[in-house]
C-alpha cells in the first residue's frame, strides 16, 4: 500500500487556519468533503466521530505528528489527507509538544487489516526524521506532494 | 496472540505502551524478524499486528517477569475489546 492510495491530494492543506486540534479536525474534513472524498452530508458526523475518539486518546504520538482517525460505516473507502501548521496545534500529544503536521485518517469499519496497513504506512514515514522535517517545512501543497511521491517510491522496510 | 477483531491499532498501542512503561525492564516486541520497543507507541504501530498474528515479546530488568505477565495479559484479554 502506498500513501497516494488513500492520501487525497486536492485535499492537503499547507497551512492550516485552525489553532485548535478540534478546528484542524474540522477543516481537514470539510476539505476532503469539498475534493469529494467524503460526503459533505456527512462531514459534520464524522469530525464529530473523530474528536470523539481524540478524546478518548490523543493521537499525538509524540514528535509533532498527530494522526487523527476514526473507523465508521458512513466511510466506504478509505481517505486521508495531510494538514500542517507552521505555528502548531495543541493536541495533548503525549511529548505535551505542538504538533506542526497532521494525517487524517478515515476509514470503514468492515475492513480493520487494511486500516492497520494504512497506519503502518503512516508511521513508517513518519518515523523518519527527515519526512518530518520536510513535511514541516512545506509550504505549499506541491511540495507536500511531491514528498508524498518520493516517500511512496521507497522500498518497503 | 492478537485476539480482538481490530488488532493492535492506535489505542491498544497506546493501552500496551503505557503498562510498558511502567516497568524498568527493557521491553521489545517482535514480530516474525521484525523488533520493535515496547515502550514506543510510533514503532508499535509498525507491527501492523492484525488479528490472529503472534508476538513474541522479550524483556530485560529487575522486573521483566512482572512486565511480561502484565503486557501477556493484557493481549490475551483482546485489550478488553469485542
Amino acid at each position: 500500500m502506498k500513501l497516494s492510495d488513500f492520501i487525497i491530494k486536492e485535499a492537503i492543506i499547507s497551512e492550516l487556519q485552525a489553532s485548535d486540534r478540534n478546528g484542524a479536525i474540522r477543516e481537514l474534513i470539510e476539505s476532503l468533503a469539498r475534493a469529494g472524498a467524503v460526503d459533505p452530508g456527512d462531514a459534520d458526523a464524522l469530525a464529530r466521530a473523530v474528536i470523539q475518539r481524540e478524546n478518548q486518546g490523543s493521537t499525538g504520538f509524540g514528535k509533532g505528528v498527530a494522526v487523527p482517525h476514526v473507523k465508521q460505516d458512513r466511510v466506504k473507502t478509505m481517505v486521508g489527507t495531510i494538514g500542517r501548521s507552521s505555528r502548531g496545534v495543541d493536541f495533548a500529544a503525549l511529548d505535551r509538544a505542538p504538533v506542526y503536521t497532521v494525517v487524517l485518517l478515515l476509514s470503514p469499519s468492515e475492513d480493520p487489516d487494511r486500516h492497520l496497513e494504512a497506519m503502518e504506512n503512516v508511521f513508517r514515514h513518519l518515523q523518519r526524521d527527515n519526512f518530518r522535517r520536510f513535511l514541516r517545512q512545506s509550504e505549499t501543497v506541491e511540495q507536500i506532494v511531491d514528498l508524498i511521491e518520493e516517500a511512496d517510491e521507497m522500498p518497503a522496510a | 496472540m492478537i485476539k480482538n477483531r481490530q488488532g493492535l491499532h492506535a489505542r491498544p498501542v497506546m493501552q500496551f505502551v503505557d503498562i510498558a512503561n511502567e516497568y524498568e525492564a527493557a521491553i521489545s516486541v517482535r514480530k516474525g524478524d521484525q523488533t520493535v520497543d515496547g515502550k514506543s507507541p510510533m514503532e508499535m504501530m509498525l507491527l501492523e499486528a492484525t488479528q490472529g498474528t503472534s508476538l513474541r515479546l522479550e524483556a530485560e530488568g529487575l522486573d521483566a517477569t512482572e512486565a511480561v505477565e502484565a503486557l501477556t495479559g493484557l493481549i490475551e484479554r483482546g485489550f478488553d475489546e469485542d
